[in-house]
């Protein structure tokens, strides 16, 4: 039986192997949905008959690894995801081929000041997207909260385990949300910041698309998403809305050709078709609803009406996009948000709740001992265990780097690792303690 | 007969006094087949992954990173947690499946066929799609707690946290225990049941004394394989959200885009070394028992009645079970007929419009799905059978190694294997052609092969043990060679087993997905699974996703009822003969 199965299989996939040879087929790499790489495939094949796009879906781990465990000639042509960090590994590995003559001259150099395309040359922008605030209204009529302008309205205690967010070591786009509050409110006030609103998170996502899924299907009520979820889920008639606060960051989605590819002149045509007059105009698909590279203004008449322009969106914004500042320290970001929230998310809500609790019977009845304990609390539970200082420190972040294989430097990051996460384990519980103290002091 | 029960004798090979040494000859070269399988496909692919966990920066041998493992308090909590979700979702899933088991195989019951095919959907359970629907049900915002907040006020938070991750994994895998225990019942032999009868025993006794005791090889098969799926499962802490236990910890390391941490693959050297240790556990406890019976249940089995209130009671009991174990799917049927569903007991409005989208999409796909997931169980079966019989008939020395590293599988996440495979076939073309061999499909039939070669195992070996050696000897000192032998004695009367195998590995085989991700290297090579992810990396697709997931679970269920069917009547002409 096995026999003729392994003849048939051999048969099969000779047939299938002869098809998938043939000249003129432009493999893409994409973790995009079906609906915008759909659109983009017609569009083009009608444009170019003779070119065929076949369309592999992957998600950024396993399109990584794909392409880099495949032999040259056989790897595929286009990669096409969000996340940047995915871009710089590929480029890194030299999995990735420069080919400046695709990018669309008429596209401005910079988002704000987030420069549009790698400056190395390895990958360019494709479309922009902004992230935001996006949030289910039957749950918020539901639970009787009212809707989020801001980043800072987070931390309130009325949001209480009714927000989601994904982590920056699991989502690129997350990171640079991260990184942009981080550089915007600064260091210290930043991650006091991002851990009262993680303390007020219901879940921490393994996966930057499980932020909306959970806010459609109703189980969070605020995620901070980018804006292509929230609109296009508002699209397909869930009961959600979308809102970009004033301070966010616009960060391109990117393109780029393949190293060792089999057809890498079509797969040229393919990436400048899309980022071309007509290839951006696909954007505005309300299935799509991605902001295109190229001013909205350029598109006259063809803009739907109150469509946001990532353009003046990146204006907006106070912050000035330092990348060289957020790659440089991106590992003690990364692992600082794993450690202190991500693995410990459990019990750092609890001492936002006790802090919650303490605070609002602060409000209705004063007590000069309380406030001072609560205070404190407060100290203990939204302090980052890495200091301004510290992230300053180039021997520090030096550390990071360093190969992990190597059994000395992975043994002292492991150890730094453990004693991030113990003593955020401690300080939660301290600050839980010292919250319920105050609250028995108001009784 | 009596000796069979009163005398622990384990089965052992005859020492080949009709049989020359050819015999042993034929023995190790099938033991060399196996070997050469699970080395080209497992061992060796997997190694060149996780060998990283043992070398330094030079590629030097080092333990160094075990040491740092241990040093992490978060490590070590993990690894707690994990040991103790299996162990009581194994107990949680023992409570569901035996119940199960007992009242439909040993006692008149209506629908028992259906209900054992009903009883075993929970394992297909679509990636994504499942876990959103497990979420719309019981849920914080779920149909469940949404009319408890209504009606009482309160709310059930039964997916939080290790409690939810128990409650899933529970309600997901103990089908592994209902598919073996019914098989094992079925094969005991009905003049036990009688002669404690006879002698007086009923009720719990009877069941606690006689029935659960010889069927015990299929339940340790299953719980076995329940305890080390759960340990090293990794989808269900993830969908909810628990990073502090092993499998997260190993797969947020390793799929951090851009680092290698050899600390994710030390997390999995450390599954499997653990996972092996239970299945060793479990085969320890069977040690020196001996449980084969030399008439199997088939013909003789007489079906006992339930008395009135005691019928209302298991009916009640049965309905209950498979509401909240089938709940998952009856959220995907609603999902993949409704427009929204956000917030509400039940979806706004409703259309069949996902079944268009995907019925054009789906046709190669089912025939995919079908065709990698046959292959794949097919092979599974053949390697478990002979897998099972090397280790029960035959002297060769260290033949429980092959059982152990056939289920070094269940530890290693699906995406390790693929990249092992990728790495292991890079620049090698199929014979005679220039095609190259990560191009094709074959690779993904044989990652689903060896994934779930593990279940298959455990069945085939737990069916072995339940025939009695001497049938065998009788055949064979009737002048039947080793392979008549074999494959007119022993498979036969393992068949329930063996089906009960196929089975698993084939619906458990139908919804991977990890491995598949990576592996698909064509639109045209797409199974079901594939199909589902794509749907579900959409925001508009949840419907079509939910209406390819519900073909997926009607096709395979389709095809467990036909094998199910096919046992039945088997059997039905022996039963007909004997009344």
């Amino acid at each position: 039986m096995l026999r003729t199965h392994a003849v048939r299989g051999l048969t099969l996939s000779l047939i299938s192997a002869f098809f998938a040879a043939h000249a003129g087929t432009v493999a893409v790499v994409t973790s995009f949905p079906k609906e915008l790489t759909e659109i983009y495939k017609k569009a083009f094949e009608s444009r170019n008959p003779g070119i065929k796009i076949e369309i592999l879906n992957k998600n950024t781990t396993a399109s990584i690894a794909y392409i880099k465990e495949l032999p040259v000639g056989q790897r595929p042509d286009v990669m096409w995801a969000s996340a940047p960090d995915a871009f710089e590994v590929l480029a890194r590995d030299k999995l990735l081929q420069p080919a400046p003559e695709v990018k669309n001259p008429q596209a401005p150099a910079k988002v704000g000041s987030y420069p549009l395309n790698d400056p190395e040359g390895m990958y360019y922008g494709q479309a922009l997207a902004g992230y935001g605030l996006m949030w289910n209204t039957r749950y918020m009529q539901a639970n009787k909260v009212p809707a989020p302008k801001e980043w800072a309205d987070l931390v309130k205690g009325e949001y209480f385990g009714h927000v989601a967010m994904s982590s920056p070591s699991r989502s690129g786009t997350t990171h640079l949300t991260v990184e942009t509050i981080l550089q915007g409110e600064g260091w210290e006030k930043g991650w006091a910041q991002m851990l009262q609103i993680s303390g007020n998170c219901a879940a921490i996502t393994d996966r930057s698309f499980g932020v909306p899924d959970g806010v459609n299907n109703g189980q969070y009520g605020v995620g901070l998403v980018i804006d292509f979820f929230g609109l296009a889920s508002k699209y397909s008639g869930f009961p959600v809305e979308f809102h970009y606060p004033s301070v966010t960051a616009v960060v391109p989605a990117n393109i780029a050709l393949v190293a060792g590819g089999k057809n890498a002149d079509e797969a040229k045509k393919f990436i400048t078709f899309t980022m071309s007059r007509e290839g951006q105009e696909l954007l505005f698909d309300p299935k799509i609803s991605r902001l295109p590279i190229l001013p909205n203004a350029s598109f006259g008449a063809k803009v739907p009406a109150n469509y946001p322009d990532a353009h003046e969106i990146a204006k907006r914004a106070k912050v000035s996009f330092n990348s060289t500042l957020s790659s440089d320290r991106y590992q003690v970001v990364v692992s600082l948000f794993d450690q202190m929230i991500t693995f410990r998310l459990k019990d750092l809500q609890a001492a936002t709740g006790a802090i919650h609790e303490a605070e609002r019977k602060l409000k209705a009845k004063p007590n000069v001992q309380a406030a001072e304990l609560l205070k404190q609390a407060r100290s203990f539970a939204y302090s980052p265990l890495v200091s301004e200082s510290m992230i300053k420190d180039e021997k520090f972040l030096e550390l990071f780097r360093q190969n992990k294989k190597e059994v000395a430097v992975a043994k002292q990051l492991t150890g730094l690792e453990d004693l991030w996460n113990t003593k955020a384990k401690a300080n939660y519980e301290k600050a839980a303690d010292l919250a319920k103290q105050a609250s028995a002091l108001i009784k | 007969m009596s000796a069979v029960l009163t005398e622990p004798v384990t089965p052992q090979a005859p020492i080949n006094r009709s049989a020359g040494p050819g015999i042993a000859w034929g023995h190790w070269s099938l033991a060399g087949i196996v070997l050469a399988f699970l080395a080209i496909f497992l061992l060796v692919p997997v190694g060149l992954v996780i060998y990283t966990a043992f070398v330094n920066e030079t590629g030097a041998l080092t333990l160094g990173h075990f040491s740092n493992f241990f040093n992490q308090t978060l490590m070590r909590e993990s690894f707690v947690n994990s040991l103790m979700v299996a162990l009581s979702s194994v107990f949680f899933a023992s409570i569901i499946a035996i119940p199960l088991a007992y009242l439909t195989v040993r006692f008149e019951f209506r629908g028992a066929l259906l209900i054992q095919t009903l009883g075993v959907l929970p394992l297909i359970m679509p990636p994504f799609v499942g876990a959103v629907a497990l979420q719309l049900i019981f849920g914080r915002s779920g149909s469940v707690n949404l009319l408890l907040n209504d009606w009482f006020g309160f709310t059930i938070p039964i997916m939080d946290g290790l409690v939810g991750v128990t409650f899933v994994e529970s309600i997901h895998y103990f089908p592994f225990i209902l598919l073996n225990l019914v098989a094992a019942m079925r094969n005991i032999d009905g003049a036990m049941e009688e002669s404690a009868m006879n002698l007086g025993a009923k009720g719990w006794r009877l069941f606690w004394r006689i029935i659960f005791p010889l069927s015990l090889p299929g339940y340790l098969a299953g719980a076995a394989l329940v305890f080390v799926k759960v340990f090293d499962d990794l989808g269900t802490p993830l969908v909810m959200g628990v990073t502090n236990m092993l499998a997260p910890q190993a797969y947020l390391r390793i799929t951090s885009v851009g680092i290698e941490d050899p600390l994710g693959y030390v997390i999995s050297v450390i599954m499997i070394v653990f996972s092996i240790l239970a299945l060793w556990m479990a085969a320890r406890v069977m040690k020196g028992k001996d449980y084969s019976t030399l008439q199997k249940g088939g013909g003789s089995l007489q079906r006992r009645k339930l008395g009135g209130w005691e019928s209302v009671l298991a009916y009640g009991w049965i309905v209950f079970i498979l509401l909240v174990t089938l709940a998952p799917h009856i959220g995907i049927l609603l999902m993949s007929f409704s427009k929204v569903w956000s917030y509400s007991v039940l979806p706004d409005s409703f259309t069949i419009e996902h079944y268009g989208t995907v019925f054009t999409d789906s046709k190669l796909m089912i025939y995919n799905t079908l065709k990698y997931c046959t292959m794949a169980a097919g092979l599974d079966i053949v390697l478990g059978t002979t897998i099972a019989y090397l280790i029960y008939r035959t002297q060769l020395p260290a033949r429980q190694w092959l059982d152990y590293m056939a289920s070094i599988a269940l530890a290693i996440p699906g995406l390790v294997l693929a990249i092992g495979y990728l790495r292991m076939f890079k620049g090698v073309n199929v014979p005679f052609t220039d095609t190259p061999m990560v191009a094709t499909w074959f690779l993904i039939m044989i990652a689903y092969a060896v994934r779930r070669l593990p279940y298959a195992l455990r069945s085939c070996m737990a069916a072995l043990q339940q025939v009695h050696i001497s049938l065998e000897e009788a055949a064979s000192s009737l002048g039947a060679g080793k392979v008549s032998t074999v494959r007119r004695i022993m498979v036969p009367l393992m068949l329930g087993g063996i089906l009960a195998g196929f089975v698993t590995s084939f619906i458990t085989a139908a919804v991977e997905l990890s491995a598949t991700i990576l592996l698909t290297s064509s639109q045209s090579q797409a199974p079901m699974s594939y199909g589902i992810y794509l749907y579900m990396q959409s925001i508009a697709g949840r419907g079509p996703g939910a209406a390819l997931g519900v073909i997926a679970v009607a096709v395979v269920a389709l095809g467990t009822y036909m094998s199910h069917r096919v046992i039945e009547n088997a059997r039905a002409p022996v039963r007909a003969a004997h009344e």
